[in-house]
C-alpha cells in the first residue's frame, strides 16, 4: 500500500501473488444496478450495497441507456461511499479496485471503469477489470466456498443466456448460449406485449402463479439438440397465440409461456451437467430469481444426485460483491489490468482458457 | 417515388432469405431501418442479411446493448433502438459516425432514429401476414443511394413478390 501520489503498480513487472488476504473494492455498473463492495480473500463480504435503478426505467419498459448512465454518475459516489463504512475499511486497507469493464452498455460501463481507474490511481492500488460473466459465476462461490469443480453454471440474465463450464478457477468454457434472445429479454418483451409492465421476470413470475402452464402448448426451442438457446420464435408463438384468441387469459398464456422457458433451461442444463460429469449445477444472472426455474432445477438436481446451487434473490442480480470475487482470482492468475485497457461492451468469456 | 415493393415470406427462413438478397446489394455506407412489431423477424431478417455479407459470427438481438458489430464483405453495425424514446438518446448514439465507417447500418425500431440521419435509406418494414407464419415485408426507398438501386431490390426480392 502507498500514500496518495505514490508509484502506481502495473504491468506485468509489477505482479506478484497478492496477499491471501487483500481487500477488493468492486464496482458494478454495467447495466442498471450502480453497486459497490468490500471483499476480502476473495470470499469474505465485508459490505455490498447495490442501487438499483428499476424505479427510473419502469415507466419506459426498459433499461434507457442514456439514462442509466447519468443515474450512474450520480449514484456512484455516495454508494462506494456507504460500501465503505459499511464495511469498516478506509481507503488505506483498500488494496485493490476493480470493476466490470464488459459486457454491458458502453455508457453505464465507462462510469464505473473510470472511477475505479481514478480511485486505483489515487490509492497506489493495482486496477482489476473484470468480465461481468465471469462475476456471475464467482457469485457462486461467494454464497457455497463448498463448491468444487467440475460443475456447470446457467447464467441467464436480460442481456445473456449460456451454458458454462467451470473446470477450475479461470478455466471454462461456454457449451452453449443464445442464438437469438436472451431468456431475461424474452421476459422483458412478452411481458411488455401482455401489458404486465417491467422488469419482466418478476411480473410473469407472479401472475403466472394464477394460471395454467399447460393451458396452451408453446414450443420448446431447440429441445433436445444441443446447448444452444432460442427464445425469438417461442416470443412469436406468444404473439401468435394471443392475436388469434384475444380473449386467452393473460395468466394462461404467462404462465405457459414461463414453463416452456424453464423447461428448455432446465432439459439443457441437466445434459450439459452429465456431459462433464459435473458434480454440481449452479444457476446464475437475474432469472435465477423465477421461482419456477428454482423450484424445478433443484428437482432435477435432487434426481440426478447433482449438489445445486441457488442463489440468494441479492446475489441474483447485479452486484458488486461478485466483481470484488471475481478480482481476486483474476488479479492472483494475470496481475493488474493496465489503466489504459477500456471498457467493452460486447465482451465475450473467453471461451476455454488452460482446461 | 413509387409505392413500397412487397414480398410475402411463409417461413422464418424465407424472411432471412430476403435479407440474404438484400445484403447482396449492400455497399459501404448503406442505412437500412427495420419496422415492425414483436416478432415480425427484425432479427432473423438481420441474421440473413449477416449471412449475405458474409458474416460468420452468430447474430443475436442487441436489445441488451444496443449495438453490435460484425465482420462481413462490409462491416455490419447492427442496432436496435427499442428502448429509445427521446431523439436525444439517438443523436447520442453517434449514428452519423457509425454510418461514416465504411460498414451497413442496419436499425432496429429504426422508425424512431428517421429525424437524426440524413433522408438516405432504405426502410424494412414487417409486418403479420393471413398464415401464422407468413410476414408482409415491405422495402420504401429514401433518397437517392437506394433508388438507383429499385431494378435491382425489384429482382432481389422476385421470389417472394407479391402484391404491389
Amino acid at each position: 500500500m502507498t500514500e496518495p501520489g505514490g508509484q502506481v503498480p502495473s504491468g506485468p513487472a509489477e505482479r506478484r501473488e497478492p496477499a491471501t488476504g487483500l481487500t477488493i473494492l468492486g464496482i458494478e455498473t454495467s447495466c442498471d444496478e450502480t453497486a459497490a463492495a468490500v471483499v476480502t480473500g476473495g470470499h469474505d463480504v465485508l459490505s455490498s450495497v447495490v442501487s438499483s435503478q428499476v424505479d427510473i426505467h419502469a415507466r419506459y419498459g426498459g433499461v434507457v441507456p442514456e439514462i442509466a448512465s447519468r443515474a450512474h454518475v450520480e449514484l456512484l459516489t455516495p454508494v462506494v461511499a456507504q460500501a465503505m463504512v459499511e464495511a469498516g475499511v478506509s481507503d488505506t486497507e483498500i488494496g485493490a479496485v476493480a470493476a466490470t469493464v464488459g459486457p454491458g452498455l458502453v455508457g453505464s460501463l465507462l462510469v464505473g471503469v473510470s472511477a475505479a481507474k481514478a480511485m486505483a490511481l489515487v490509492w497506489g492500488v493495482p486496477f482489476v477489470g473484470v468480465n461481468h460473466l465471469e462475476a456471475h459465476i464467482y457469485a457462486a462461490f461467494l454464497e457455497d466456498p463448498a463448491l468444487e469443480p467440475p460443475m456447470v453454471v446457467l447464467l441467464v440474465s436480460g442481456g445473456h443466456t449460456m451454458l458454462v463450464a467451470f473446470h477450475g478457477h479461470g478455466r471454462y468454457e461456454v457449451l452453449g448460449s443464445t442464438v437469438d434472445d436472451a431468456a431475461g429479454e424474452a421476459f422483458d418483451k412478452v411481458a411488455r406485449y401482455l401489458g404486465l409492465g417491467y422488469p419482466g421476470g418478476p411480473a410473469i413470475d407472479r401472475v403466472s402463479m394464477q394460471g395454467d402452464p399447460e393451458a396452451i402448448a408453446f414450443p420448446r426451442p431447440l429441445r433436445g439438440e444441443g446447448f444452444d438457446f432460442s427464445f425469438s420464435g417461442l416470443k412469436t408463438s406468444v404473439v401468435n397465440h394471443v392475436r388469434k384468441h384475444p380473449d386467452v387469459r393473460t395468466e394462461d398464456v404467462a404462465a405457459s409461456f414461463q414453463a416452456a422457458v424453464v423447461d428448455v433451461l432446465v432439459e439443457k442444463a441437466r445434459r450439459a451437467a452429465a456431459s462433464i460429469g459435473a458434480t454440481a449445477l449452479c444457476l446464475g444472472g437475474g432469472v435465477a430469481a423465477n421461482s419456477l426455474l428454482r423450484e424445478r432445477l433443484l428437482d432435477a438436481c435432487v434426481v440426478d444426485g447433482l449438489h445445486a446451487f441457488l442463489p440468494s434473490r441479492a446475489m441474483c442480480t447485479d452486484n458488486a460483491a461478485m466483481v470484488a470475487a471475481a478480482a481476486w482470482y483474476r488479479l492472483r492468475a494475470d496481475g493488474p489490468t493496465g489503466l489504459d485497457a477500456g471498457a467493452d461492451p460486447n465482451l465475450r468469456l473467453p471461451s476455454l482458457v488452460g482446461r | 417515388m413509387t409505392g413500397p415493393l412487397v414480398a410475402v415470406t411463409r417461413a422464418v427462413d424465407d424472411t432471412k432469405a430476403v435479407g440474404a438478397a438484400l445484403a447482396a446489394l449492400a455497399q459501404a455506407g448503406d442505412i437500412v431501418l427495420l419496422s415492425g412489431d414483436l416478432g415480425t423477424g427484425k432479427t432473423a431478417f438481420t441474421q440473413g442479411f449477416a449471412a449475405g455479407l458474409g458474416v460468420t459470427e452468430q447474430v443475436v438481438s442487441p436489445t441488451f446493448t444496443l449495438a453490435r458489430d460484425y465482420d462481413g464483405r462490409l462491416r455490419l453495425h447492427h442496432l436496435d433502438v427499442y428502448r429509445l424514446d427521446h431523439l436525444q438518446e439517438a443523436i447520442d448514439l453517434g449514428l452519423a459516425e457509425l454510418t461514416d465507417d465504411g460498414g451497413v447500418t442496419v436499425i432496429e425500431w429504426g422508425e424512431v432514429v428517421i429525424p437524426t440521419i440524413p433522408p438516405d435509406y432504405l426502410e424494412v418494414r414487417l409486418s403479420y401476414g393471413e398464415a401464422d407464419d407468413d410476414r408482409v415485408v415491405e422495402l420504401v426507398t429514401v433518397g437517392v443511394r437506394w433508388q438507383a438501386r429499385v431494378r435491382s431490390l425489384e429482382a432481389a426480392i422476385g421470389p417472394w413478390r407479391g402484391g404491389t
